[in-house]
């Protein structure tokens, strides 16, 4: 926690595509108070120096996903970044690597269709009505601690885009179906309670995909929930290519 | 101009409650097709912060006959009991669907899901998957509602208004955040599932996106806001913020202290007996508020507060079951709860209150549905207990998703000009509202005084003065927020015109529990008055009803669905 209140400098992106060309600066002045996070900041000019600034926030306890902004270059969720990691000015900016919408705004459309390409929903070989036999007497499936750890950390993901931003592969190749995306699928296929491995490796073999990943491990850096998408991609890749090779000697991937 | 599109429902809401919904409606028919609105992405709505977990009967030593009454006895006494029993059948089915569609719930060693004990609750039944339990129930809907083709999602889109015709409903008119466009949405038979209100008050566990606007949107067109005067205070909220520190630490063993390191719960007699830490909700927000009052309160650079002590659970316990606590805690108050106590005070939380509706999720309105916490179908009457909210979503949703379906199915689509018409008259009045110069009140101030007035009158505690003071303060505050000063005239991304829009349905529902706090001369689950501090069935077993009127709220009032559990005195 720091230790008093002490006013900072705040410099802002501001684009409306009503009137702007290109993208601007916009500098505020900021009173802050003690144990602020970046996203307070913002807020303030919001609510008091300009309300026509545009941002995206909800939670304020980092698990909406919806505030990550650069700040001072770094992809960073506003409401968890302490305003305390910074000097008297700072930076913030829309997420690199998407359109800008309007000021602090992105568009994730393209992001929503990578999410739903690598069908992230338990796939079973047989419909819940046919499948009782797995099921229990409550239900459920069963599932150990061990196998639910071994998907765990990757369910964790708050579709921040924190690695998208950070992605060097991204920025070169906006196709790329990126961190977040490539995690989630292996969520499901090491899932032990999914039967789907063989579709989503099937997605993960096409271009623009796993094999697209230059190993530059940016987005486990910058992940604020500790997903490791850098080592989901690599499980993925290899998950890929072993679904692949058995399909070559058993017809329909093993099955 | 507004775009007009055709669906067979339109759900607004894709949080928990919403899109259950959606999906139990896609499962029924697979032709026929479901409108999903919502103002923020789903995976953004605010269910992604539950934390402690979801009730539902799992064990042996537990039936539904347990968790029925102690619902009841949490709602004390007015929770309507058909819908009680329907719920706590409904609940373990609800829970294992959500396991079968991927909800990573935590494990026993025998493979089956975990359960832990809860405020109010006699039996450990919920159920929770470490203590981020509504994120990954909505990551996980969410997830599983893409599997539906015939699920139509509106993202980013402001639903302000519904559209109706001979007194039904058909349709919802909304505004295209991104671009500003106004649209119709156009249906047989619509579902709120817009959420709570918590954001009237300055210090809420609640997101920012929890605005109310289902409730004011049902409000308008004539339906009933019912026991709008129940407002959940959670007993350990973080200071500054109002982040939550789940009840979950202290059903994994916590403790609550005062200044004096005392285990207050246990030292005094406030009500809850043996169960302690473990009583509900509002007898331990009224403890605490009660040590702050005997001096025995924490007063230092987090304000006057008591502190929740798990440093007795150890480190592994704590990494198992309450991860996010100790992140929450090092992040927001810089303090490991594996080492130090952490700070907390109580903190409005949840609308008991909310659209009046039924055990089929319909309300008074032919077509009009509502589930999750916009509603109120009287489960939790006074006082709800921790982690019947979240299934609540998911049995109400289905009920919602199913009802509706059916309904849609026997009626017609409405005449398209008429509905048109509305919409496009609804656009015009949100047109002249953005940059709008025309009056001089700030948004952002005329929030904060609504918050004064609220926290000043609605709190824990109450007094009949002080709610009258708010019923006033609220219906002034209501006038003004029809001449705001806005200042950004752009279509694309208008944060502030939905600001705006936002404050407009807050103090429409503000007012309604500030009127009907102020009515209920008695004191009963979360609603505290000083001046009558004991429950009266005679005068007050029923239901409070709330219905527009430009002069303010028309109170009216509805019967109790009582049962087979007679009222007694709720002590624990
Ligand atoms: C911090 C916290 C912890 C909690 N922990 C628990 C717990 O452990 N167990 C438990 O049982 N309960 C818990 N609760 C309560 C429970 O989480 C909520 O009651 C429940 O999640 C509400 O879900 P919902 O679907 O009704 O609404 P929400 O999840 O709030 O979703 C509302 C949806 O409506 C949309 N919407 C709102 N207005 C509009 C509009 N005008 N136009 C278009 N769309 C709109 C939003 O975009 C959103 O998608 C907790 C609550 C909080 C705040
Ligand atoms: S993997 Fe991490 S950084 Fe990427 S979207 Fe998910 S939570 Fe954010
Ligand atoms: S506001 Fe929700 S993650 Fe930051």
């Amino acid at each position: 926690m720091s230790e008093g209140k002490k006013t900072i400098k705040l410099e802002i992106t501001r684009f409306d595509p009503d009137v702007d060309e290109v993208p601007k600066t916009e500098e505020y002045e900021v009173p802050t108070e003690p144990g602020w996070k970046v996203l307070d900041a913002v807020n303030y000019v919001k609510d008091h120096l300009d309300p026509s600034l545009s941002h995206r926030w909800s939670c304020r306890m980092a698990v909406c996903g919806s505030c990550g902004m650069m700040v001072n270059g770094e992809p960073k969720l506003t409401c968890k970044t302490s305003l305390d990691e910074y000097g008297d000015s700072i930076k913030v900016e829309p997420l690199a690597n998407f359109p800008i919408v309007r000021d602090l705004v992105v568009e994730i459309d393209g992001f929503m269709d990578k999410f739903k390409s690598v069908k992230p929903w338990i796939i079973r070989a047989k419909e819940r009505a046919e499948d009782m036999e797995n099921l229990n007497e409550r239900g459920t499936y069963s599932q150990s601690p061990d196998e639910l750890s071994a998907f765990k950390q990757f369910s964790m993901c708050i579709n921040c885009l924190l690695c998208y931003s950070a992605c060097p592969v991204v920025a070169n190749e906006p196709e790329f179906i990126g961190p977040a995306a490539i995690a989630l699928g292996h969520r499901y296929n090491t899932d032990s309670r999914d039967e789907g491995a063989a579709e989503r490796n099937e997605v993960f073999r096409g271009e623009g995909t796993v094999f697209s990943c230059s190993f530059a491990n940016e987005c486990s850096e910058v992940c604020p929930k500790n997903v490791d998408p850098a080592s989901a991609v690599n499980q993925a890749k290899l998950g890929a290519v072993v679904d692949w090779a058995k399909g070559l000697i058993l017809p329909r991937g093993g099955a | 101009m507004v775009q007009v599109s055709r669906h067979d429902i339109v759900i607004v809401g894709g949080g928990g409650a919403g899109l259950r919904a959606a999906i139990a409606a896609a499962e029924a028919n697979p032709k026929a097709s479901i409108a999903l609105v919502s103002k923020v992405y789903p995976m953004r709505s605010h269910t992604v912060s539950a934390e402690g977990g979801a009730a539902a009967v799992a064990r042996d030593d537990d039936n539904f006959e347990l968790h029925g009454f102690d619902t009841v006895k949490g709602s004390d006494f007015i929770g309507d009991q058909n819908v009680i029993e329907y719920f706590v059948e409904q609940a373990p089915k609800e829970l294992a669907l959500l396991e079968n569609w991927g909800c990573p719930w935590s494990r026993e060693e025998d493979g089956t899901v975990s359960t832990r004990a809860f405020g109010g609750m006699t039996i450990k039944r919920t159920w929770f998957a470490t203590d981020k339990v509504g994120f990954h129930m909505l990551h996980s809907l969410f997830q599983q509602s893409m599997r539906y083709e015939n699920i139509v999602r509106y993202d980013e889109f402001f639903v302000t208004k519904l559209l109706t015709e001979n007194g039904a409903c058909k349709g919802v008119a909304a505004l295209e955040i991104r671009t500003g466009d106004y649209h119709a949405i156009l249906g047989r038979a619509v579902i709120l599932a817009t959420g709570g209100a918590g954001k009237v008050f300055p210090f809420t566990t609640n997101g920012a996106i929890k605005t109310g606007d289902g409730m004011a949107l049902a409000y308008r067109e004539g339906v009933a806001l019912k026991d709008m005067e129940f407002v959940q205070y959670h007993p350990t909220g973080l200071p500054g913020t109002g982040i939550l520190i789940t009840e979950a630490s202290r059903g994994e063993g916590g403790y609550l202290r005062n200044k004096d390191g005392d285990r207050f719960l246990v030292d005094y007699d406030y009500g809850v007996g043996k169960k302690a830490e473990l009583g509900p909700r509002d007898m331990i927000s009224r403890a605490i508020i009660q040590e702050f009052e005997a001096g025995r309160g924490i007063d230092d650079e987090h304000g006057l507060h008591a502190s929740l002590d798990l440093t007795h659970l150890g480190e592994a316990h704590i990494m198992a079951k309450l991860p996010f606590v100790r992140e929450l805690a090092r992040t927001y108050v810089g303090v490991d709860p594996v080492h130090q106590h952490i700070p907390i005070r109580p903190v409005v939380h949840y609308m008991m209150g909310g659209v009046d509706t039924n055990i089929r999720a319909e309300t008074d309105m032919p077509g009009l549905y509502a589930a999750g916490e916009v509603a109120c179908g009287s489960l939790n009457g006074a006082n709800r207990l921790g982690s019947n909210s979240l299934t609540e979503c998911l049995v109400f949703g289905n009920s919602a998703g199913v009802h509706s379906l059916e309904y849609a199915s026997g009626t017609n689509e409405g005449n398209e000009a008429s509905l048109r018409a509305q919409a496009e008259e609804e656009a015009a009045r949100v047109d002249s509202l953005r940059g709008s110069k025309q009056g001089d009140e700030k948004i952002a101030d005329l929030r904060v005084e609504m918050n004064r007035v609220m926290e000043a009158g609605c709190g824990v505690y109450r007094e009949q003065e002080t709610m009258k003071i708010a019923e006033k303060g609220m219906h002034e505050i209501r006038k003004r927020a029809s001449s705001l000063h806005l200042q950004d005239s752009s279509k694309v991304f208008n944060t502030e015109l939905v600001a705006a829009l936002e404050l407009m349905n807050m103090v429409e529902v503000a007012e309604t529990l500030a009127v009907s706090a102020a009515h209920r001369k008695e004191s009963r689950g979360a609603h505290t008055c000083r001046d009558f501090p004991h429950r009266d069935d005679q005068e007050y077993l029923y239901h409070t009803m709330a219905y527009r009127t430009e002069d303010g709220p028309r109170l009216d009032r509805k019967d109790v669905a009582l049962g087979h559990w007679e009222p007694q005195e709720r002590k624990y």
